[in-house]
């Protein structure tokens, strides 16, 4: 939990402040004004954004202050971008859009956010204070629309409560399990003025997140990891989100257990290390799904077996008790019946264990464990990821050859559907916060706009949105903010002409017919990345995948590459909806 | 495996006096699919701080559930589960009955035995306030209903715990 600093990190210009005789000095200011100051004492160093009427005093105030902003095309654009600065930085994402439709146009990046528990501040003008309800143009009541969708949100209607709302925002945002927050800021709020105190710390007695775990659970767990024979560690992105990937490595070997982790969890155990199982769920590996029902204890952490991992729950892991460890009690036992359920923070949970297992005896662990891991590799050997490279391309040869290519050591968005599975499958992660993608709502539209806030947050790093054909066209406009900030990051588009996943699931599920999904009038994407000042490739046999994703990367600027891929190749394995993971179809 | 029955369930909780609690609470319900069987809601003697008494049915898991959830939502103070120990429960209802002259008398001696009040007379009705638990209020109405209930209003459950009638612990 942090509290505001009261240190300023940029001294303002004394020509556009009065003159401060001390850090926590009273000063009349407008609305505008106190949320700068608040934004800077919550180290916002970067915000997205697109302007309106509602909000023109706040861009006004925006020209004289120290924070970045970065236009967007689309408010949509600015809530995903804000979601992917978030992720890859551990820090709050910010964003504003103006009232009506630039608030309603943020819905579905709320929505995103809310799903995945992102830490995001969303601020949305909206009309003066005496026109609410009034049917007033550009009106929405977005506190109600968001309701449902974000961890609080606030309408305020007092220029004195706006520095309190502002910091409960950002409080609670980021404290226990993070959220979307959206505060709404009426025009006239927003242009009147009051005093002014910095540094003011927040008092929400109704707010208390849980973050040390119980005791006595802890025993119980360690006692049931003492006998396990059989044990599983599932990790999730509460594991990310705690930033305890240190210390979900070091107890999975201090037990010396398998890891699997949801597509959320995915970097937070490094794939390279020879107890790392691979995704678990509908497009698991095999090895993952089936250590699930043979395993006699699952350790859960930062998860809330969602149903695209559990498939049918009645069959889920039916062999071994779950040790659960949550910060939020409502995912636990919401699915699953668990048998030591602990809530509490993730990573300090795990540096308890990790200190409680050092004073047991693990003799000969290593060679306890050889029967189980031998049965999983017996798995991997009998049903590897796998595919076939002929004529054309094959999309997971792509993000094979990236991978290689890249060592794992980009940052990877995707979008949503096949070509976010196949990045999951195929881009093995060493690290945390380097795989941002719309696990909960399945965005389409997320990966490009997230690739700019993670490039933001990240400009050390190589930001590569992995996309669909279908995907990359639904904020493509987000290619302008991307030349315009000279942001240089790399789409590669699978391109197969269709909405590959529902594709599948026509194939698979209803004989073939594929009704309106297949995508024929796409742009060329090689010219429409020329027309927004971007670079474009394109490559349309395997043997020229890897020149193509080399001469990308290498490339300063923003690049897509087009990659034609084949049109009806399906993510396996695959388990259908409702069934046991355990029943996966190979091929 | 046997199916437990939906019993009622009334939980109290205190929430911040603030615009948009209740809509909170009651999107909570309908977007998940809990139930609200009744709800009352006013102030309490703290400051900006008010009491909603809920009464939702469902079975062990689903009432668990849903205390979890209320207690996420950041307005929510506290929420306590009266079914945990002993509570005392009272609901308020105003009904208005056909009066016809001659079922009055025996009308006003239903009153009488349910100890309600008449609070309005006019020649065709009479508008009684009946207090007490569900049950009483229930039986009140049967007994009226042949006579006829042109209209009614209820409060809903509020309850409180009993306190400890041993001291201190």
């Amino acid at each position: 939990m942090s509290t505001a600093q009261t240190v300023r990190l940029h001294p303002s210009p004394p020509e556009t402040r009065e003159a401060e005789t001390g850090s926590k000095a009273m000063r009349k200011l407008t609305g505008a004004q106190i949320l700068f100051e608040v934004l800077r004492e919550e180290s916002v160093e970067c915000i997205f954004g697109y302007p309106g009427g509602a909000v023109i005093d706040i861009y006004d105030e925006l020209s004289r202050a120290d924070v970045r902003h970065i236009l967007v095309r689309h408010e949509q654009g600015a809530v995903h971008a804000a979601d992917g600065f978030a992720r890859a930085s551990g820090k709050v994402g910010v964003c504003v859009a103006t009232s009506g439709p630039g608030a309603t146009n943020t819905v579905t990046g709320i929505a995103t956010a809310y799903m995945d528990s992102s830490p995001l501040v969303v601020l949305t003008g909206q009309v003066n204070t005496s026109l609410i309800g009034n049917d007033a143009f550009q009106e929405v009541d977005i506190v109600g629309i968001t309701r449902p969708c974000t961890k609080h949100n606030y309408l305020v209607k007092d220029v004195r409560d706006l520095a309190r709302v502002l910091k409960e925002a950002f409080h609670i945002a980021r404290s226990g399990r993070p959220g979307p927050v959206l505060v709404d800021l009426p025009k006239d709020l927003v242009q009147s003025s009051t005093d002014y105190r910095p540094g003011e710390a927040v008092n929400l007695k109704s707010y208390n997140p849980t973050y040390e775990p119980n005791v006595k659970q802890l025993a119980k767990a360690v006692r049931l990891l003492r006998q396990a024979q059989k044990p599983l560690v599932f990790a999730g992105g509460g594991v990310v989100l705690s930033k305890a990937s240190d210390e979900l490595t070091r107890f999975a070997r201090a037990i010396h257990a398998p890891v699997t982790t949801t597509l959320m969890g995915l970097g937070v155990f490094p794939a390279r290390d020879p107890l790392w199982l691979g995704m678990i769920g509908m497009h698991g590996t095999y090895r993952a799904n089936m250590s699930t029902a043979e395993c006699d204890l699952m350790v859960a952490v930062g998860v809330r077996f969602d149903d695209r991992v559990t498939g049918k729950t009645d069959e889920f892991a039916p062999n071994a008790r779950i040790i659960h460890i949550d910060i939020d009690p409502t995912s636990i036992r919401k699915n699953i019946p668990v048998a030591i359920p602990i809530v509490g923070d993730c990573r300090r949970t795990l540096k308890k264990l990790i200190r409680m297992l050092e004073d047991e005896n693990f003799e000969g662990l290593e060679e306890r464990r050889l029967p189980w891991l031998r049965q999983i590799e017996g798995w991997r050997a009998s049903m590897r990821l796998s595919y076939e490279q002929g004529d054309v391309i094959k999309p997971q040869y792509v993000v094979e050859k990236l991978h290689e290519i890249t060592s794992g050591d980009a940052v990877i968005t995707t979008e949503v559907g096949q070509n976010q599975m196949w990045a999951a499958q195929y881009y093995h992660l060493n690290g945390p916060n380097c795989f941002i993608t719309s696990g909960g709502l399945g965005t389409m539209g997320f990966g490009l706009p997230a690739a700019i806030g993670a490039q933001i947050a990240r400009p050390d790093k190589l930001v590569v949105d992995i996309a669909g054909d279908g995907s990359i066209q639904m904020n493509i406009q987000e290619m302008a903010t991307a030349v315009q900030y000279g942001l240089p990051v790399k789409v590669v588009i699978l391109n197969n002409g269709y909405l590959g996943m529902v594709r599948q699931w026509q194939e698979l599920f209803y004989k073939r017919c594929y009704s309106c999904t297949e995508m024929n009038h796409a742009p060329d994407f090689v010219k429409l990345a020329e027309a927004y000042g971007a670079r474009g490739l394109r490559a349309t046999r395997p043997d020229e995948v890897e020149d193509v994703l080399r001469e990308g990367i290498a490339c300063p600027g923003p690049v897509i590459m087009d990659f034609a891929v084949a049109r009806e190749e399906s993510v396996y394995p695959m388990v259908p909806a409702g069934a046991p993971i355990t029943e996966m179809l190979l091929v | 495996m046997e199916k437990e029955p939906h019993q009622k369930h009334v939980l109290s909780l205190l929430v911040k006096n603030e615009p948009g609690v209740l809509a909170r609470i009651s999107g909570l319900f309908s977007g998940r699919g809990f139930n609200i069987e009744s709800l009352a809601v006013a102030e309490t003697m703290e400051n900006m701080v008010s009491r909603i008494t809920l009464v939702t049915t469902g079975d062990h898991s689903i009432v668990e559930q849903i205390k979890k959830q209320l207690n996420k939502i950041i307005s929510v103070v506290k929420v306590i589960d009266l079914e945990e120990s002993p509570y005392v429960k009272r609901e308020l209802a105003l009904v208005k009955v056909r009066a016809k002259p001659e079922h009055r008398a025996e009308i006003l001696r239903m009153v009488d035995i349910f100890r309600c009040r008449v609070v309005d007379v006019s020649p065709d009705y009479y508008t009684v306030e009946v207090t007490g638990d569900e049950d009483k209020i229930e039986a009140f109405l049967d007994m009226v209903k042949p006579r006829g209930i042109k209209e009614i209003a209820r409060t809903g459950v509020i309850a409180l715990s009993r306190e400890k009638k041993t001291p201190g612990k």
